[in-house]
This record gives structure tokens, sequence and C-alpha cells, in this order.
């Protein structure tokens, strides 16, 4: 979905703001509420206060990327109040990150003063990672024993937040962590929202491949900093255990805010 | 020859109906030799091409600048046309107008019949691919034969291209060495690849000789000067282009530039995009028919200008950069889905991204609405391709012309051939629970307090996936809880 193409000049961050906002995204905040728990954890502890608008639902993504444009400008005409101070904006997914980025002005419609305050808040939104490492400067300790781990970033953290070197360099800060790449990296997951229910075959084929890469790298477990794709990596991965009859995860995995986290003491494993 | 009696006469463009489609790509991610096939192809194409860019930031600016030569060229389209025929006309070429590929087809047709043809021999060309040319010459008596070594080989398996730059890259070389063993009077199997192409060679030789009229394609079509350029590798192009005594030419009405310069850039990143060359064997520039003392060349060329859907593309701001399209394949060869279900699976004479972008326009929506959702908008293509075209912006476009609700006078043809009302309900449903906050908490405590109650079954999502199910408690909850 990139807007933008590789190249694109990189954004301005801002300096390290007292508080910021956090979006945790429909899926953080239903399926996976613990990574955002442990993002809101990190920023706390780096001395941010965190503001949780409790207005927030979706970024109206599924309804925009399924062809459903009218649907997706309601949700987020409903967001476009949520954030009246001018504190950044902080996504736990590159991919709900993206979408504010570079679709909700557009989404939004014609008027030109709801487009201006969509481009006002696009402004200010970063992804998780990216934030940790450009604007806290992430650099603690890791207490952890030493291990190797796997990197997914999502497509849209790639190509629309131009994020995919940032989880690399927050987790080569982790002394006793090695990461190992995967065969076909830079290739999709296969979840793509609707398209894994649309098109069950493909999609599966594509997961399949993603989880054998990943198992091949005999890496101890994943972490990915978009939850899209974490759950249909290891939910895929999950049915293969289940299939085999192995009660024991073959490819556990973690968002990168808990991996984090956890390493740096702030989180019992 | 066999060659002449078997081609794809008699296979007319599959009927992309949702149900083939669906049908088509379930046993093409099935099928372990193809799946084989195309990651290995796909994966030597990538490294190709991306040996060809080893700067960042030079490609950055060829890519800027070939999108910026194309979206001038398009803005100025008309004129250019006008322009292009004008000068072409000044060089003794004959210009022709189709709106439709029956016309395109009548209109060589007629062509042929006035020069007796018996056989027309063919450079590579996707546009004839897209008109049924072969077809509709076998159907009118006249003989049609690819002499591109990959159409070729199509040809003679009786299929039609899995990709528009490597035809046949569907088929190993034992396929083709049955496919030559069967097919070429005197030939026994050999799988060796020179041997192979030695073969072809020499089988194509006698036939440019013996053809009445030579076709081929277009790259680029420079409307200031009224040159065609023509991009190729094996020489067949240049053969089919000089030796018969007549050329035809066919492209879409899109591929014109205004100036020669214009051409350069577009040819550097073109070959550099498709088959990771520096640039190409052969590069062709055709401004004319034999003039006085030429010792050769055709003593008549034709070029024929193809619009079918393009102007529809064209009325629309963001639907008109489909048009950008220089037809590099890079787009295919970086797709996830293609490189699962290879290019047959489509149904559509270009398959991969830019056949779900650019055929709805050729074929309306009605065969082909199911298409545009066939992608994980990863957004593989919109970062390859070498005129910056945002396929998936395009394909999410496409999505909600589909779905949008019939109604008069339709901007696309098929419009809202997608439409489906339970989906549609589904939809308002969904924005009327995200669009107001309070309706969503409520929904979503109750989704995680009777978190037992979600059902196992989850559509396409548990046909390989465990269920998904929601957290005892939201980020919310805990977030309050806190503090």
């Amino acid at each position: 979905m990139s807007s933008h193409t590789p190249g694109t000049p990189a954004r301005t961050y801002p300096p390290r703001p007292e508080a910021v906002y956090f979006y945790a995204t429909c899926l953080v905040d239903m399926f996976v509420p613990e990574a955002g728990m442990d993002a809101i954890t990190l920023l706390e502890r780096e001395g941010i206060r965190v503001i949780f608008p409790d207005n927030q639902t979706c970024c109206g993504q599924p309804a925009f990327t399924s062809g459903f444009p009218e649907e997706a400008r309601q949700v987020v005409a409903s967001q476009l109040d949520l954030f009246p101070g001018d504190y950044p904006i902080v996504v736990p997914s590159g991919s709900c990150a993206g979408m504010i980025l570079w679709h909700w002005e557009k989404v939004i419609g014609a008027d030109p003063a709801l487009k201006a305050r969509a481009a006002a808040v696009a402004a200010r939104t970063f992804e998780l990672a990216e934030f940790l490492l450009h604007v806290v400067g992430f650099n603690r300790k890791d207490e952890g024993p030493a291990t190797t781990v796997t990197l997914h970033t999502s497509c849209s953290a790639r190509r629309e937040m131009g994020t995919h070197l940032v989880g690399r360099e927050l987790l080569a800060r982790l002394g006793n962590v090695s990461l190992a790449h995967h065969d076909h990296e830079s290739e999709c997951c296969g979840f793509g929202g609707t398209f894994s229910l649309k098109h069950p075959d493909v999609s599966t084929a594509m997961v399949s491949d993603k989880v054998a890469a990943l198992k091949a790298t005999g890496a101890s477990q994943l972490v990915t900093a978009d939850c899209g794709c974490m759950l249909n990596i290891t939910k895929r991965a999950a049915r293969e255990d289940q299939d085999a009859g192995r009660s024991k995860p073959s490819l556990p995995g973690e968002h990168l805010a808990t991996f984090l986290l956890r390493r740096t003491g702030g989180k019992q494993a | 020859m066999s060659t002449q009696a078997r081609n794809t006469a008699g296979q007319p463009i599959a009927f992309v109906s949702a149900q083939a489609l669906r049908a088509r790509m379930h046993d093409a991610v099935n099928d372990a030799h193809l799946r084989q096939s195309f990651r290995g192809a796909m994966d030597f194409l990538m490294a190709k091409r991306a040996a060809q860019f080893p700067d960042e930031g030079e490609l950055d600016s060829l890519r800027g600048l070939s999108e910026a030569i194309r979206q001038y060229s398009l803005t100025k389209l008309p004129d250019l046309l006008e322009q292009l025929e004008a000068n072409l006309t000044r060089n003794g070429v004959q210009v022709h107008w189709a709106e439709t590929p029956d016309e395109a087809n009548a209109i060589m047709l007629d062509i042929a019949r006035r020069h007796q043809a018996k056989l027309i021999v063919k450079g590579k060309s996707m546009v004839s691919e897209e008109i049924e040319f072969n077809h509709a010459m076998e159907a009118a008596g006249v003989g049609a034969l690819e002499s591109d070594m990959g159409e070729y080989i199509v040809q003679l398996a009786g299929e039609k291209p899995s990709h528009i730059i490597m035809p046949a890259i569907h088929q190993t070389k034992q396929q083709i060495a049955r496919l030559f063993a069967e097919h070429i009077p005197g030939v026994d199997y050999t799988d060796n690849v020179d041997a192979l192409i030695q073969i072809g060679r020499r089988v194509l030789r006698e036939k440019f000789e013996e053809a009445d009229i030579g076709l081929s394609g277009v790259n680029f079509a420079v409307a200031e000067t009224g040159t065609l350029c023509l991009v190729e590798n094996e020489g067949n192009g240049r053969m089919c282009t000089t030796v018969p005594k007549v050329h035809i030419a066919i492209t879409g009405i899109e591929k014109v530039v205004e100036k020669l310069e214009h051409v350069a850039p577009l040819f550097s990143i073109l070959t550099r995009s498709a088959t990771g060359q520096a640039v190409s064997t052969y590069f062709n520039m055709i401004s004319g028919p034999r003039r006085g003392d030429d010792r050769d060349g055709p003593e008549e060329v034709h070029l024929v200008l193809l619009d079918n859907g393009r102007s529809q593309a064209y009325a629309d701001e963001q639907l008109r950069q489909t048009l950008q399209c220089i037809r590099c394949g890079a787009c295919m060869n970086h797709c996830p889905v293609y490189t699962r279900i290879g290019g047959h699976a489509y149904g559509t004479t270009y398959p991969g991204p830019i056949g779900k972008i650019v055929s709805p326009h050729m074929m309306g929506l009605e065969q082909t609405h199911l298409l545009p959702t066939a992608s994980s908008l990863c957004g593989a293509c919109g970062e390859v391709c070498p005129v910056k075209i945002p396929i998936p912006e395009l394909l999410i476009r496409l999505r909600g012309e589909a779905n949008s609700a019939p109604h008069a006078n339709p901007a696309m043809v098929g419009q809202g051939a997608g439409y489906d009302a339970k989906i549609s309900l589904l939809w308002k449903l969904w924005a009327r629970l995200y669009a107001r906050p309070a309706t969503y908490r409520a929904f979503t405590w109750l989704a995680t307090r009777f978190r037992f109650l979600t059902p196992k079954q989850q559509s396409g999502w548990t046909a390989a996936r465990t269920p998904l199910k929601p957290a005892p408690r939201r980020l919310r909850d805990m977030v309050k809880d806190r503090r």
C-alpha cells in the first residue's frame, strides 16, 4: 500500500516529548492487549506520560483496503478529535500507522478543513519502534540470557513507514540477542486483512512459506512489531503443531514491545 | 510443418468468472512443480534486477524521471497521438485506429487479404495476445507464427504466455524438448538448451523468408519524429520488421512519447527492471518503409493503434496512472501471489499486479472484479514499478468500484459487478460499531467477557490457522486497572 516509495527522505523526528498519545489499534485492544500494555510501560519507564484516548476504536483500514471508502471515512471521522494536544501519536503497528500517515487525508473526503486536520494528525503519528529508536533513543541493558530470535517486519512498516531497519537496530542494542535473518525476509506473510479470508488458498501458501522460512533459522522465537502478522504467523504455526501432535509451540511469537520490555528487566518472562 | 496447424486457435481468453478464478488459484497453489519453478524463476529475476540497481539514489532518480516522462506523455496524449499519426504518415507509414480487438483484427486481416498473405510471422507482442490475433487470423485461413522463442514454445504447446516478458517461463527444458520432438519433423529428443535454441532458430529462419507479412509490437512510439521503437533480445523482431514485404506494428494508444530523448531513460529502466539487463541485445527504431535504393526493409509499414478500454482508464485521473506502464513485468516478478500461482491462473492476457489493474478496463469488471481482491496489498509491486504506478492504491480503488451499488451512468464498464448486499450490510454495521466509541466499547466488552462464545470456524482464517479468540480483558481495561 505504499503511497511513498523507498528513498523518500527520512522523517524529521521531534525531541523527546513530555507526553504521547497511545493509539493502540483495534487488534491490540481486543486480541493482544499485553503488547499494548508493554508498549505503554516501555514509554512510561522512559519518563514519558502516556495518554490513552478512551474513544479510540480503529484506524479504518479494514474497510478502506476492502474497497468500502465511505465506511472507512465514517470511522476515521470519529477518530480525528482524539488528539487535541500537540503530542506525538504512537502506534504499535506499522500497518495502522501507515493508514493514518498516508491515507487518512485522502479517506476523509474533500472538505479542506477535515483534510487539514487529518494531515496534522498524520504528521505527528509514529510507529512504536521508530519512536523508541529515533525519539526515545532506547538503550537499556539486556538482562536476559543469550538467545537467537528472528524478526518479521510487516509490509506496511517496510514500505509505508520505511522502518524496516528500525526493528533490527533495536534488537542489535540488546547485548545477548542475536538476530537470525530468514529466507525471503522482505516477502509478505500473507495476512493482508480480508485477503486472508477471501483468498485462503493463496494466503495459506504464503503464510506456510513464511513459517517454514522463520523456523529454518533455528531461532528460539519470532519478534514482530505488527500484531496482524504476528497472529497470522503464530496461529498458522500453532495449527501445524496441532496437526503434527506437537504440544510445545514450534514458533512462539512476541510483539517487539513485549520482547524489549522482558529483556530489559521490565517484565517477568 | 505442424507448427502452423497448432497454435492458440480455438482457445479464447479464459472467462474470469469468480468461481473459475478461485478454482485455478486453488489448483495452482497445490501444484508443487509449478510452485517450485515459479519461485526459482522469480528469485532469479529479482536478483538480476537488484544487481542492475546497486545505487539506490540512481534508481530513485531514474524512476522519478521515468514516471515524469510517462505522466507528461499521458497529459498530452490526444495531441501526441495526432502528432504521431502526422509524422508517421509523412514517413510513409499507414496509421490505423482500432477501438476494439475485433476492429484491430479486421484491419490487419484486410491488409493480409490485400496481399494474399498465407503466413504472418510475428515478433513478440502482448497487444496481439490481447486481441487474440492468432486465433482471428487462423479463423480466416491465414497462418500466424510466433518467432520469439518463448512465444514459439507456448504456441507449439497450444498455451498462452504465463509472463509478459518470459512467456514460456512455466515450461521446463524437458517439456520443451518433448514439444520439439513431437511437433518439429526430424527432431529427436534433446534437453540441451543450446541445441533446442538452434533447432528453433533453424525452423524460424525459413519462416522469415517464407512469410508475407511481419507483425511486431511497439515499446515506444515517438510523436515528434514518427519513430517506432522495438526492444528485443533475439533478433527475431528485426527479422519480422525487415524481411517480409509488409510490416504491421500494433500497440496500445498509451505507448506514445513526445521526443526521442524521452526514450533513453525509459529504455534503460525497462531492460534493467525486466530482465536485469543493462541493455537489450537489439533496439530497433523503425521510421518507415524501404526508401529509394534501400537494399532491404519492408515495402509497406502499418501501425495499428488500439484502444480496448484504455480511454476508460484515461478518463479518470487516478486510474490514468495504469497507462504509465511500460510492460517490464517487474511487478509480477516481485509479487508473492504471482510467484505462487503463476501466470495462467489469472485467466487474463496480462497476469500479475499489472494485469489486475489493466484487465478490468479491457474486459469489464463483470469478468474481472475478483482479480483486484487477490492481493495482500503488500506493496512489493509498487515498490519496484519503474514508472511508480501506485498499484496497491489502484487495486483498492477497483475494489471500491466493484463493491459500489450498481447505478446509472457508471464510469467503468461493470461497475458494481462485485456488489454483494450481505457484504455491504456487514461493512455498514462495522462502520456503525467502530465509528461510535460507546457502541464499540460495549461490543468489545461483550466480545472479551463472552469470549468462550467465539466461533471455532472462522471462514478462510481457520482453513489453515488456529482460531482467533479475544483476550479476557481489553487493553483499555488493563490501562484503567493500573491507574
